[in-house]
């Protein structure tokens, strides 16, 4: 009796899982029946199929992956593609995945720099497929690798920054202490150098500095940037993912600043967007769609590396930008910008660089 | 911009009980379920649980207080199943434990888009309101409670009241003896499964009420992922508190001060890489342990199912 309960419970909880996704999925490709019909007539033919792997984070994430795809929606619009997107929930699910996609699709993509072993192994594999990986180099004929130059917009950040601070302290919260995340505070670093040496010298010994060895452990967040807040610091900028919804939550109990990553953070978190000054932009979308725009006019280039930064329009400052940021330091900011484009200044990307780069006054 | 700086020392001690406060709730809830003899590593899952339906709570209502109601609801109910199998089914408690806290992760996630039609993290909710303001009035003491929020005083009462009935009541009493001795407590006419059923449901409650503090404090907002761990923490604490609701307060103080440690540490500018600090909880939670914590005396008959009337 007991089991039978069990076993009829069991199936009572599957079924109730499945009977949602069902409707949802009807409803879905009723819809996408829809708009294919009515959209098929102006798409460009072409026979090129795309498949796309997310890392653990995941659809809806409202950047980092949600960007990916979103370039590939922009192809979707323009060419008759159907790209297919797989989740990686964990990071044993990235080779499967990847492999998977291999069988089918003619380009693969690879979204995050933890699908980098991965990619390895499956490109190698399948020499006859062209793959992309996002935030990584892979040094193979059929793999282009796409990277950021995270330290360009996270210059102009620190421009901001050091311009809009009072205080003349400025804090960096990180998520887990890698180049990667480094980047972004050479970068942010440098630009706060650039306008005000001084406050840049906490931020260089690390003083000012705080990893959370985390991107999803918000309440660390929370308490990080409240140390930071309370040893006298105005504004800080985070590179954490998750983490950095803490630091918005701090910066509104505490009344300061918060600088935004990867997306346009007063948008996507619209309840911190009085304490967000503004956001640095890294544009993942455009780096999918180029990559899948060579492949369609068969001009992809395998064994390279497509590096974007804020000559590209890969990196930028986002849209919102906070009132009290004044127009003069926007003005300033958008100054560097063509100083980076045009070469006037080399930001730096290690931690090493920064200590060694000669800031650039620019009035 | 105000309230520029107070005292590090202030700093540290705040950080450290808004840090203990969800460990506070997880490691009383774990003593409930350990002290009547059901093992209960299902606390993760419970925490999980209760922030999610927290925010939920908040969501729908506006009222955070009805989130906290709504974290307690959903954290019993969680902890009714464990309770369920563990008690009646006689199901092995550890597995039970393990399983809630995998599926807890799941049904988060899933309900994340079913509820919220969110992937990832929920939008920001109403958070639960503490006077800061009327707090800093208070004359020596203001500063150092403007940084705390409600549930610190909660937990620190919660302790005090869970001590007084292990051990001045009757029910603690038997409590006690379902855990040391469940076939001489059922000759006494105690009934062991009922007390068993009260305590896991309560250990969820409690969870429940940890995993509100967590998402509905001093931050307002949901996201997978972010308990990290923090139920096996409190488990640990429980352990070295030696199954005692002080014991458990002191271990679980002292897990919260290494980590805000921890991050004042950070700003020292000592010449270390980032992951020493991360280390250092560690690092302290081992000297401890190895120095001044004894023998730890589980309850004789915990994690072991009550058959009744065998031999």
């Amino acid at each position: 009796m007991k089991k039978l309960l069990s076993i009829v419970l069991a199936v009572l909880v599957a079924a109730s899982f499945f009977s949602g996704c069902g409707q949802k999925q009807q409803q879905q490709s009723q819809q996408q029946e829809q708009q294919q019909q009515q959209e098929q007539a102006k798409k460009i033919e072409t026979s090129v199929k795309i498949g796309l792997a997310t890392d653990e984070g995941g659809k809806g994430d409202k950047s980092f992956n949600d960007a990916a795809i979103a370039g590939l929606d922009k192809i979707a619009s323009e060419y008759t593609v159907e790209p297919v997107i797989l989740e990686s929930k964990q990071n044993d699910q990235y080779e499967p995945n990847l492999k998977n996609l291999a069988t089918a699709n003619d380009l693969i993509f690879a979204v995050g720099f933890k699908m980098k072993d991965a990619l390895k192994k499956v490109a190698t594999a399948n020499p006859d497929k062209k793959f992309a990986i996002i935030d990584e180099t892979v040094n193979l004929p059929n793999v282009e690798s796409i990277c950021f130059k995270e330290e360009e917009g996270s210059f102009l950040m620190g421009v901001i920054a050091a311009k809009t601070s009072q205080t003349g302290k400025i804090g960096f919260v990180g998520g887990i202490d890698t180049p990667l995340i480094q980047k972004f505070e050479a970068g942010f670093i440098a630009g706060v150098k650039s306008v005000n040496p001084e406050a840049a010298k906490e931020l260089q010994n690390r003083k000012n500095v705080k990893y959370a060895n985390s991107f999803s452990d918000i309440n660390k967040g929370y308490e990080l940037a409240k140390s930071l807040y309370n040893s006298g610091c105005d504004v800080i900028y985070h590179a954490a993912g998750g983490v950095g919804l803490g630091v918005f939550n701090a910066a509104k109990d505490m009344k300061k600043w918060a600088i935004g990553v990867d997306s346009d953070q007063a948008v996507t978190v619209p309840k911190a967007k009085d304490v967000i000054l503004c956001s640095m932009l890294k544009r993942v979308d455009v780096g999918t769609y180029s990559a899948s725009k060579d492949m369609i006019e068969n001009k992809f280039k395998g064994g390279s590396t497509l590096v974007l930064g804020l000559k590209e329009d890969g990196v930028g400052i986002a849209p919102t930008v906070n009132p009290a940021v004044q127009q003069s330091t926007i003005d300033l900011a958008n100054k560097y910008k063509e100083a980076i484009i045009n070469g006037t200044i080399v930001v730096p990307s290690t931690l090493d660089d920064v200590k060694k780069f000669k800031p650039v006054e620019i009035k | 911009m105000n309230n520029a700086g107070i005292p590090i020392i202030v700093a540290l001690l705040a950080s450290t009980l808004r840090l203990a406060t969800p460990l506070i709730f997880a490691a009383l809830g774990g003593l409930f379920s350990e002290k009547s003899g059901v093992v209960n590593i299902g606390l993760e899952g419970m925490l999980t649980i209760g922030a999610f339906f927290a925010v939920y709570g908040s969501f729908k209502t506006n009222n955070p207080w009805i989130g906290i109601v709504f974290a307690i609801v959903s954290g019993a109910a969680i902890a009714a199943v464990h309770a369920f199998l563990s008690i009646h089914l006689k199901a092995d408690q550890t597995i039970s434990g393990v399983a809630i806290n995998i599926f807890a992760a799941a049904i988060t996630s899933y309900l994340l888009m079913v509820l919220f039609n969110r992937q990832g993290q929920t939008d920001g909710v109403t958070s639960l309101y503490y006077p800061k303001e009327a707090m800093l009035k208070i004359p020596v003491l203001g500063k150092f409670l403007a940084e705390l929020n409600w549930y610190v005083f909660i937990a620190i009462a919660l302790v005090i009241v869970t001590n007084y009935i292990f051990y001045k009541t009757p029910l603690g009493l038997r409590i006690r003896a379902v855990g040391e001795h469940p076939k001489a407590a059922d000759t006494l006419g105690i009934s062991v499964y009922g007390i068993r059923y009260l305590c896991v449901i309560l250990s969820g409650a409690l969870a429940g009420l940890g995993g509100a503090s967590l998402s509905l404090s001093n931050t307002n907002i949901f996201r997978e992922g972010m308990v990290s761990g923090k139920g096996f923490i409190a488990i640990a604490a429980m352990i070295f508190g030696n199954y005692k609701p002080f014991g458990a307060l002191w271990a679980c103080l002292i897990f919260a001060l290494a980590d805000a440690f921890q991050i004042v540490a950070q700003g020292l500018g000592w010449p270390f890489p980032s992951e020493f600090y991360s280390a250092i909880p560690f690092i302290i939670t081992m000297i401890v342990l190895s120095g001044f914590v004894g023998k730890t005396v589980p309850p004789a008959a915990d994690g072991i199912p009550y058959e009744k009337g065998e031999k």
